[in-house]
């Protein structure tokens, strides 16, 4: 992270944590020593069965160690009580874990609850939290689980985390139960207010890609809860420190590194931009002006609705809402595979850039490949 | 109306049949008490007076049961699903199956040899009797939680307690509900032989009607339980559908 900022995070300490579950003969997690900096995202990813989620649920003691210490900001977390320990530790789990017979609202206020935080105050961090994870408090807030959406649900989840402003949030596979594009926008949240509040976050994940766009640091785990690499993503795809580590971050790790930019690194065109109920023929003179064939079309909060050929827009006199799903929107933090990705379902061989939600410009296949092959030259 | 139009076809239907059903039979039942040829025995047994009193006793016998049942069997499933006396919920399953395969009739004789007559012994074997389907249903309803939402329970800091109160018990009243609807209905019918050891109940028109030779008072009496059993049936479905934590689909 570049920015300038306090880490509202808590520094993370494993020594030689061992989990045995009863009746099994090999540790589930053997002697795994491992330090997460305050402030930092660090993502553990590793084959099934290696002891991801064991190692993360011992952190809020979930699950009790066999051995070994685990400590928060340098205390012990076995000193303190663990329903308090818990409600100090942001919990996310696949698929959201939603209460399916309390409100979106009443979800969210549970930790807030457990320490009796005021009515209002509440009320008002639930909404504040539905706004940050892209859902209209007003729509929402008194909805049922089973009336929202899967990426909703998982928003919801996320929210929930976050409630009572835990310095550590843990999360398991939070991503692994909703389709490709809605996991990237969540992806993008996440990093969005990740570099906003600063969290320690330990994230499970089963997606390489996943662990690279969203890490600081990647934590690759063998059978056994054992080490493979701790680095940086840079690093990991840059020098795998053996052929485990390898093979688990793949082959293609050129096309990988494509996840390590980002799309604000890159420049940023600028196309004509209209808004909803300007008149048709004055954008499209103004289009025609700028010698382009389309127009991006905002909406009153600068929140981009649709990027729209000049013959689609004169079927009407002025310019309207297309209510459609964007799929060709990233954010500036995306990484450039990702907005490659968005690029291939686009027709204007581009993807809109927001930042915070609003519009910012475009970025264009072009300037992505100009960038790969300069790359390349410049490594050759 | 909101919560019936949700309700699923059959809590729909019977919800609103059950009470024509129900209605229809009382009126025919007291036409035909109006307009019938009653010699003095059979009039005296069927004064409406008579036949109220006795409905309030079994209705009664039914509440203290059902009140006894659900205060014993929900909180023996709690336990049962949980710590270690979960281990014991097989054989106490057994015990309970067996409680309840037993003739009704049989328990209450046997208890009523050991234990003497009266209402507290019909409360007891009705009880004994009833106990089972709110016991395997609060199991069933607890075991039937999401592990993971109670995990995740767990994982935001809720003590056991504020996970059973708050999550597992929320999530599994329409399955306890349903247990208790069932036991309900077995003892607004079982209760009928509440009077053969002189704890009243309407059961007393069936027996002074088999013992007297009155078939209309015995019919009576059986058409009376009937009634008051599927009486008990609409009103539990009607508790159901009413409490069922909103969000549970
Ligand atoms: N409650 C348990 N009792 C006994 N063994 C367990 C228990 N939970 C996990 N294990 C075992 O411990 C090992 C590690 O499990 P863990 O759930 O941590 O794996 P994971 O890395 O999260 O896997 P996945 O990617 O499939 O979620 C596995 O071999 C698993 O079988
Ligand atoms: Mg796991």
């Amino acid at each position: 992270m570049t920015e300038n900022h306090t880490d509202t995070g808590a520094q993370i300490e494993l020594i030689d944590v061992v989990k045995r579950y009863p009746g099994q003969e090999n540790a589930a997690v053997d002697d795994l020593s491992l330090t997460v900096p305050a402030g930092e995202t660090v993502m553990f990813v590793g084959p099934s069965g290696c002891g991801k989620t064991t190692s993360l649920k011992m952190i809020n003691r979930l699950i009790e160690p066999t051995s070994g210490q685990i400590l928060i900001d340098g205390e012990d977390v076995t000193t303190k009580d663990a329903t308090e320990l818990r409600r100090s530790i942001g919990y996310v789990i696949q698929g959201g874990g939603l209460m399916p017979h309390m409100t979106v609202a009443e979800n969210i206020g549970l930790v807030p609850g457990l320490l009796k935080w005021e009515k209002r105050r509440t009320r008002d961090r639930a909404d504040e939290l539905l706004d940050m994870v892209g859902l209209d408090p007003s729509t929402y807030r008194d909805r049922y689980p089973r009336e929202l959406s899967g990426g909703q649900q998982q928003r919801v989840g996320v929210a929930r985390g976050l409630a009572a402003d835990p310095p550590v949030i843990l999360m398991d596979e939070p991503f692994g139960a909703v389709d490709p594009i809605t996991r990237q926008r969540l992806q993008d949240e996440l990093m969005n207010i990740q570099a906003e509040l600063h969290k320690t976050i330990v994230c499970v994940t089963h997606d390489i890609d996943e662990a690279i766009k969203l890490g600081d640091r990647i934590l690759i785990l063998k059978q056994g809860g054992r080490i493979a690499q701790y680095d940086t993503p840079e690093q990991i795809l840059s020098a795998p420190s053996d052929d485990f580590a390898a093979d688990f971050v793949g082959s293609g790790s050129k096309l990988k590194q494509l996840s390590l930019l980002r799309v604000r690194d890159l420049e940023l065109v600028r196309p004509v931009t209209c808004r909803v109920g300007e008149d048709v023929d004055e954008v499209v003179a103004r289009a025609e002006e700028a010698g382009e064939q389309s127009v991006i079309i905002l909406d009153e909060r600068d929140r981009p609705l649709e990027w729209v050929f000049l013959r689609t827009l004169r079927r009407h006199s002025t310019v309207t809402d297309p209510e459609r799903e964007l799929h060709t929107v990233v954010d500036h933090r995306s990484t450039l595979a990702d907005a490659l990705d968005s690029m291939l379902v686009s027709s204007h061989g581009g993807a809109m850039v927001t930042e915070g939600g609003r519009y910012i410009g475009v970025i264009s296949y072009d300037t992505v490949t100009e960038h790969i092959r300069s790359a390349q030259n410049g490594e050759s | 109306m909101g919560r019936l139009a949700a309700a699923d076809r059959e809590d729909r239907l019977l919800l609103i049949g059950l009470p024509i059903l129900i209605g229809v039979v009382l009126i025919g039942w007291i036409i035909w008490r109006a307009v019938a040829d009653l010699d003095d025995i059979e009039a005296r047994l069927l004064t409406p007076a008579s036949v109220l009193e006795l409905t309030w006793q079994h209705l009664v016998i039914v509440a203290v049961c059902t009140v006894i049942v659900v205060g014993t069997a929900v909180p023996m499933g709690i336990l049962l699903t949980r710590g270690p006396t979960r281990k014991l919920s097989p054989p106490i399953m057994g015990l309970a199956n067996a409680g309840q395969a037993a003739p009704v009739i049989g328990v209450i004789v046997l208890l009523a040899l050991l234990l003497g007559f009266g209402f507290w012994v019909a409360v007891l074997s009705l009880t004994i009797y009833a106990f089972l389907p709110v016991l395997a249903n609060t199991i069933t309803g607890l075991k039937g939680v999401d592990r993971s939402l109670v995990e995740a329970a767990r994982g935001m800091g809720m003590s056991d307690m504020q996970v059973l109160f708050r999550i597992e018990l929320p999530m599994a009243v329409p399955v306890i509900l349903t247990g208790v609807r069932t036991a309900l209905v077995l003892l607004a019918g079982a209760g009928a032989f509440a009077a053969f050891i002189d704890a009243g109940g309407l059961g007393e028109l069936i027996q002074t009607g088999i013992v007297m030779f009155r078939y209309s008072v015995l019919v009576s009496g059986a058409i009376l339980v009937a009634l008051l059993a599927l009486a008990v049936e609409w009103v539990g479905r009607l508790v159901e559908v009413y409490t069922k934590p909103k969000g549970l689909s």
